[in-house]
């Protein structure tokens, strides 16, 4: 990753424009040619320094519904579980963490119902017991990475 | 929400096409004009259905390895008032309030606090330790570990 790369990265976190060709725009006040920032973005989510790169839907806003949920995983059965938890596409995220509660992924569904309906599928799959921990009250969400 | 939009989001959620004309891309794939498509996205974006476009960085790869979840155990009747204070904090990138579960989850407040060290994000800690005072009746840190999975919104094809 070099100078022009972390430019990229830090001028492509939001704002990307909805013209006929948005990459040529981003590309002019990088100064640097259309094909190489086409180049390097694709570098850059090839090697995972991006994960995504595209429009950032608020589900809510669609009706939806989010979830923070946990198991408590034996740590011989991590990978099974793993494996269980990330086959059902609802989960947006998962991560683990040091702690007797070691999984916490984040459901992403079309109606707050299928929330649920999600949890039980996972407990009856794994065995396990979800605390589901949606959240309450939202005091602040954002935080800009400079690369 | 309707059909049109449903199916810009399931073409998009995974992400833009890396060509000159991204939008005509998606839009000759859902065989509508890019036009439709543009306006379609503009009013996503302007009533907040589309959060933003753009990169989401893995912040590992950028450095920041350290990611606690910063977990608070305060008095109910003041998790408004500490809430939005610890929410104001530079270092606070998401706080919510989520439920407890006791005994084993007594915890009702949220923070991720993001470092390059735990060294730096065990000072920020202290800053919190320090502004909620007596209020705070235990917290704990929870470290990211790995990412196991990490899609974001997928709607499923109609």
């Amino acid at each position: 990753m070099d100078d022009i790369d972390r430019q990229i990265i830090n001028s492509l976190q939001g704002n990307f424009p909805i013209e006929d060709h948005p990459y040529q725009i981003i590309a002019e006040r990088l100064g640097i040619k259309e094909d190489e920032l086409l180049t390097r973005l694709g570098i850059l989510l090839e090697d995972k320094t991006l994960t995504r790169f595209g429009p950032m839907y608020d589900i809510q806003k669609l009706g939806g519904s989010f979830s923070l949920c946990a198991i408590r995983v034996p740590l011989e059965r991590f990978e099974e579980v793993t494996e269980i938890v990330n086959s059902f596409s609802e989960v947006a995220h998962n991560y683990e963490r040091d702690h007797e509660f070691n999984m916490w992924y984040v459901l992403a569904t079309e109606s707050l119902s299928q929330i649920d309906i999600t949890n039980q599928a996972i407990e009856k799959k794994t065995g396990l017991k979800v605390y589901n921990m949606p959240k309450l009250q939202e005091f602040f969400v954002g935080l800009h990475f400079e690369a | 929400m309707d059909e049109l939009d449903r199916k810009i989001i399931t073409a998009t959620q995974s992400g833009l096409p890396l060509v000159k004309e991204p939008y005509q891309a998606i839009a000759q794939q859902l065989n509508i004009e890019a036009d439709l498509l543009k306006q379609r996205m503009k009013k996503m974006l302007e009533s907040g259905q589309i959060r933003r476009i753009g990169a989401v960085p893995n912040h590992y790869k950028l450095g920041y390895k350290a990611n606690a979840m910063s977990v608070w155990d305060v008095p109910d009747e003041l998790i408004t008032e500490l809430g939005n204070q610890l929410g104001a904090l530079s270092f606070v990138s998401h706080c919510y309030e989520r439920p407890r579960f006791l005994p084993k989850w007594p915890y009702n407040l949220f923070a991720m606090i993001h470092g390059k060290s735990k060294q730096e994000v065990s000072e920020k800690v202290q800053q919190v330790v320090i502004l909620l005072g007596d209020h705070c009746a235990g917290y704990e840190l929870l470290y990211s570990k790995q990412i196991l999975k990490k899609t974001g919104l997928r709607l499923k094809q109609v």
